[in-house]
């Protein structure tokens, strides 16, 4: 296959950046998205020029670092799949492709297609995690789960955090991730405990860190790698609301 | 949003925008109902009746200023997201976005600004009227007699058109606007969702068709 691919190139956060355009002979179908953008940069590096930089790790869709925006969608043309995921057979033969990074003020370009996701980080920080005592681990049966919770709280817990959501929102809002965070712990006796103060937090925070606002487009539950549904921002909408009316007067 | 001062969440505008909404949808409702009574074909007789009902009810009277304090937050927070949410994204994509989203609820801001384009002219025509800064016209013999002004100007095809192009619009902005007031207000639950999306089409085909019918009316079957 033959592909001409116009990749955003940009030095470093403080550049402008613009598109380079080039011509990849001789990929296989078979190649990742991943493959073929090192098979890309081991030319250019032979040709002595600076490799496309761009985020990896796992390359099985589990660890949320390989987003990049394809033809207009945030990992590509594929539902529920990741970039590392996607293979080359899934494009036609002698035509362009334009990858660009995430594009939202939350996420600032680092260099080509790696932004700075560490917003995201910042809200996980915010109310992310439950508060236990270290100790002996108790008997796991003392605190019994309905099977439907736990599988709900599974659903919003396959976020791999890749943001996704945030590049697919005409508001590049993280309601999506935060939801699914927040609805995760929010579902489980662990996380109950400390519901209330978790979204309030995590709310605020997201804010604060520049993401949009929701208009409920749900373009997010259409890009999201894990098919995660918006049916968690409702929830987070609730536990949100429950937070602010049931708060005592301090 | 700023750091000084009254600052809302981003979910807070959220249940605010849908609460105003779904206020206004409610509004819809009482207004359609009133004013297909435009087509008993008794000369307004019915629906001057029911004008006058509403002009005289102190309830209301206060629901005016209710409905005006709706209209206006509902378009303050519309503006105050749309702007919030193009700052949120300062370099934009080269490939426009490709997710499938209904085109309804991209384009609420463009189809809101058509709405309020349309309310203010119809606000002109009749409430300026009933105010006192616009003459009455089309023969009215007060200015709360409304069914001349109707006749008058659903005669004139070019206002009956706008109005029906409105009314498209506010077909499509109703069709997003109703499911996508429950989910903001938590209500998304899989086993009713899609019946509320349903019932929310029904409820924008009928607001858009049922408004529609009347300058239909006044233009081809009223003599």
């Amino acid at each position: 296959m033959e592909f001409k691919l116009k990749i955003w190139r940009q030095k470093n956060a403080s550049v402008k950046g613009k598109f380079e355009t080039y011509t990849l002979k001789d990929v296989s179908p078979e190649m990742s998205f991943l493959q073929m953008l090192d098979y890309l940069n081991q030319q250019i590096i032979e040709s002595g020029g600076d490799p496309v930089h761009f985020e990896h790790d796992c390359r099985e869709g589990i660890c949320g670092s390989c987003g990049i925006y394809i033809n207009g969608r945030p990992h590509g043309p594929l539902r529920n799949t990741t970039t590392c995921e996607l293979h080359m057979r899934e494009f036609k033969d002698n035509t362009t492709i334009v990858i660009e990074p995430w594009r939202s003020k939350a996420f600032p370009v680092i260099k080509d297609l790696v932004v700075d996701r560490s917003a995201f980080e910042k809200v996980i920080h915010a109310g992310g995690f439950i508060n236990a005592n270290t100790g002996s681990t108790q008997e796991a049966n003392n605190i019994p789960i309905n099977k439907k919770i736990s599988d709900r709280a599974f659903d919003a817990a396959v976020c791999i955090g890749c943001g996704a959501c945030v590049a697919a929102c005409k508001n590049s809002s993280a309601m999506l991730f935060v939801s699914a965070k927040v609805s995760q712990y929010a579902l489980l006796p662990q996380g109950k405990v400390e519901a209330k103060e978790r979204v309030e937090n995590m709310v605020k925070k997201m804010d604060e860190v520049g993401f949009g606002f929701c208009s409920n487009t749900y373009a997010c539950e259409f890009d999201c790698p894990k098919g995660i549904s918006v049916e968690f921002i409702a929830q987070m909408n609730r536990e949100f609301f429950s937070a602010k009316v049931c708060k005592q007067k301090s | 949003m700023s750091k000084k001062g009254f600052s809302l969440t981003s979910i807070s505008h959220k249940y605010i925008m849908a609460a105003a909404g779904a206020f206004l949808m409610l509004f819809l409702v009482s207004h359609l109902s009133t004013n297909l009574l435009l087509l008993a074909g008794d000369g307004g007789e019915t629906f001057d009746k029911a004008v006058e009902f509403l002009l005289t009810n102190p309830f209301i009277k206060i629901m005016e200023y209710v409905l005006f304090a709706g209209f206006i937050i509902h378009i303050l927070i519309g503006v105050i997201l749309e702007l919030h949410n193009r700052r949120s994204r300062p370099v934009g994509y080269n490939v426009p976005l490709r997710s499938e989203t209904s085109a309804f609820s991209r384009f609420m801001i463009h189809s809101g600004i058509i709405i309020f384009i349309f309310l203010l002219i119809h606000l002109y025509q009749f409430f300026f009227v009933k105010l006192g800064f616009v003459p009455k016209y089309g023969g009215a013999e007060s200015t709360v007699d409304f069914y001349p002004m109707v006749v008058h100007t659903f005669q004139n095809p070019v206002y009956s058109i706008i109005y029906i192009v409105s009314f498209v619009f506010l077909g499509f902005h109703l069709k997003h606007a109703f499911q996508s007031a429950f989910q903001s207000f938590g209500l998304n639950h899989n086993k009713y969702m899609p019946a509320i999306k349903i019932v929310g089409t029904i409820y924008a085909i009928v607001i858009a068709v049922g408004f529609s019918i009347i300058p239909l009316y006044f233009m081809f079957l009223y003599k």
